[in-house]
């Protein structure tokens, strides 16, 4: 989710390596006109949905390779390779997609979309409402999860897949992954859901909260109000800075700033910036403000918080039941926000069902962050198991064909 | 934690072969301490098994993983706290009684999940042994007991005698049972308390009345 992350860029994965998709361009496609509008959960209904999305790889001729990825909270539909040649960096998950790379683009077509509430393309509080020619702002529909991924099935019709390889997805693109798998079970072969959970906690559903507060709190969102006028970037600030720190964790953070101070030899006994750690948390939260929307983020993290996949399902045990898809459930050993215990939950329901899962939990020291950090473990765990649906489903539509 | 300097078991040679033979054609299998998951593989690939594997080690459940194994990362008894009663035809355990804390409750564990319990141990009670503890007075080290006793994963050593005695005491029916001496060759079970270097019993719970 912190994708401003200082991650070194290997060699092969910058512009022109071999093991770079290299440029790519986001492509835009519009679904859901009125009259036929998507019902979303709340019983509000959304259309024209725009959604932006990026591909990569080739749709085999059976149509029978394609990986549908979604991103987390501040994530966009640009995961790997570089829009244009002056990116400094490539897409979020570019570590795992690429030519030889676990999600092994000259195998696998990959598919990734923002979601609907973002502001990366996608049709949110900051795009034009058709009905009134000026920004949604807080007419927008409150969506959840599951709207994202009925919003995002259209694409997947659109680009003519029945069933896809696989769902990936870390954080709140598990949610979706899980989501996914059981309101359209005939429609992927795999789930992997990484670093994520069944349901947000109250632990998390409170940090949240607090963040969205300050964004409210600020003078300048005026009920979010405020296109064309100056943002509520303080407010917006504060709660990236909030929400980063629960990405990391108390022992990284101690490896990383200690109680190192910041351009400064001793303490300065006033309110300015002492430590390395605020100054980073400021950089953050600035850095942050530049490419995201405050109601965007008011928007998913309502969605995030809301995410209960027991909801109108009874239970786990419930809700899993009769999905055909095989799943592979990791979580990390420091990840306090979506803790080991919650996956474990997930994995328990779906071996109850006798639904064929992997569970591997991987030591990492940089908490939630360690889903989107380089990894040896999570790409080789990524790797194998694809492979071996792709293998399996692959003989399977060789031979029927 | 320190590190312990003795792996899992890497391909189980030679209960692999004997267990299998145990295992009936497309049954249900579960196999605690899978290790790369080479048994469950094999089952699948020859025996049309549906398979379920549970491991400690974690280099072992990725090399589980890639082996296209699915694999619960854990705790055993955990692990198979999240299965329902009779979710498995056979629940293997090989090599690794021995090494568990509550070897009883795992027993009891794997007869509520499973309807067949296969379980190998090297046998304490083997002459050898008996003799390097009487002669040496020392612990004894040897093929089937390679370790010191203050770097050891055995915690719970026992001879076939005793496990006999423990099925007995738990209403533990013995369906199957093979003995296998140090050179590999199988062993009458008359000798095989002395003589026999690792034992493999399959149980299943006693028809209650």
């Amino acid at each position: 989710m912190a994708i401003d992350n200082e991650i070194k860029i290997p060699e092969d994965s910058r512009l022109g390596g071999a093991r770079s998709v290299g440029i790519v361009t986001t492509q835009y496609a519009t679904f859901a006109e009125p009259p036929d509008q998507l019902e979303l959960d709340s019983g509000q209904r959304l259309g024209p949905i725009t959604l932006a999305y990026e591909t990569y790889g080739t749709l085999s001729a059976q149509h029978d390779n394609a990986v549908l990825v979604f991103h987390a909270l501040s994530g966009d539909a640009h995961v790997a390779g570089y829009n244009s040649p002056d990116d400094r960096k490539p897409g979020w998950w570019d570590l795992l997609i690429g030519p030889n790379k676990p999600l092994d683009t000259n195998r696998y077509y990959i598919i990734c979309a923002n979601v609907i509430g973002g502001c990366k393309g996608s049709t949110g509080p900051s795009s034009i409402n058709p009905q009134t020619g000026a920004p949604y702002g807080l007419r927008f529909p409150v969506i959840t999860i599951g709207d994202m991924v009925k919003a995002q099935r259209y694409l997947v019709d659109y680009l003519g897949i029945e069933k896809l390889l696989a769902v990936v997805g870390g954080s709140m693109g598990g949610m979706q992954a899980l989501e996914w798998a059981v309101r359209f079970p005939q429609r992927t072969a795999a789930v992997l859901a990484i670093a994520t959970t069944a349901r947000q906690s109250a632990q998390g559903i409170a940090f949240d909260e607090v963040g969205r507060q300050a964004i409210m709190s600020d003078a300048n969102w005026c009920e979010g109000n405020y296109y064309g006028s100056a943002t509520p970037s303080a407010g917006l600030a504060i709660a990236r800075m909030i929400a980063h720190i629960t990405y990391l964790s108390d022992e990284q953070m101690h490896i990383k700033f200690g109680r190192r101070l910041q351009t400064r030899d001793a303490l300065g006994y006033d309110f300015s910036t002492d430590f390395q750690v605020e100054s980073y948390l400021k950089y953050q939260g600035d850095s942050f403000v530049r490419r995201f929307d405050a109601n965007s983020y008011l928007y998913i993290t309502k969605a995030i918080d809301y995410y209960d996949l027991t909801a109108g399902r009874g239970s786990l045990l419930e809700a899993f039941s009769g999905v055909p898809a095989e799943f592979l459930v990791v979580s990390f050993t420091s990840d306090w926000l979506y803790p080991t215990y919650q996956s474990k939950e997930l994995v328990r329901a779906l071996q109850a069902n006798g639904i064929s899962t992997t569970f591997l939990e991987i030591p990492s020291n940089y908490g939630h962050d360690s889903f989107l950090l380089p990894n040896e473990q999570l790409s080789e765990a990524v790797s194998d198991f694809v492979d071996n649906i792709y293998q399996r489903v692959h003989s399977v539509t060789g031979k029927s064909r | 934690m320190t590190t312990n300097s003795h792996h899992p078991r890497q391909r189980r040679r030679p209960d692999h072969e004997l267990i299998a033979a145990f295992v009936p054609e497309g049954s249900r299998v579960l196999d605690l301490g899978c290790g790369d998951g080479q048994l469950l593989s094999d089952l699948a690939a020859h025996k049309n098994c549906v398979i379920r594997g549970i491991e400690i080690n974690e280099l072992y459940v990725r090399e589980a993983i890639h082996n296209g194994v699915p694999v619960y990362h854990g705790d055993m008894l955990e692990g198979m706290g999240f299965y329902r009663d009779g979710s498995f035809d056979v629940v293997v355990l090989s090599q690794t009684l021995q090494q568990t804390l509550h070897p009883q409750q795992v027993l009891k564990e794997m007869l509520r999940v499973g309807d067949n319990a296969i379980i190998s141990f090297p046998n304490f009670g083997l002459l050898k042994t008996r003799l390097q503890l009487l002669l040496s007075g020392k612990m004894p080290r040897h093929e089937f007991l390679p370790y010191t006793w203050y770097d050891t994963p055995n915690v719970h050593l026992c001879t076939i005698t005793d496990f006999r005695e423990l099925c007995m005491m738990d209403d533990l029916l013995i369906r199957h049972e093979v003995f296998l001496s140090p050179q590999g060759t199988r062993l009458h079970a008359w000798v095989a308390n002395w003589l026999a270097g690792l034992a493999i019993f399959e149980v299943t719970r006693k028809p209650s009345e």
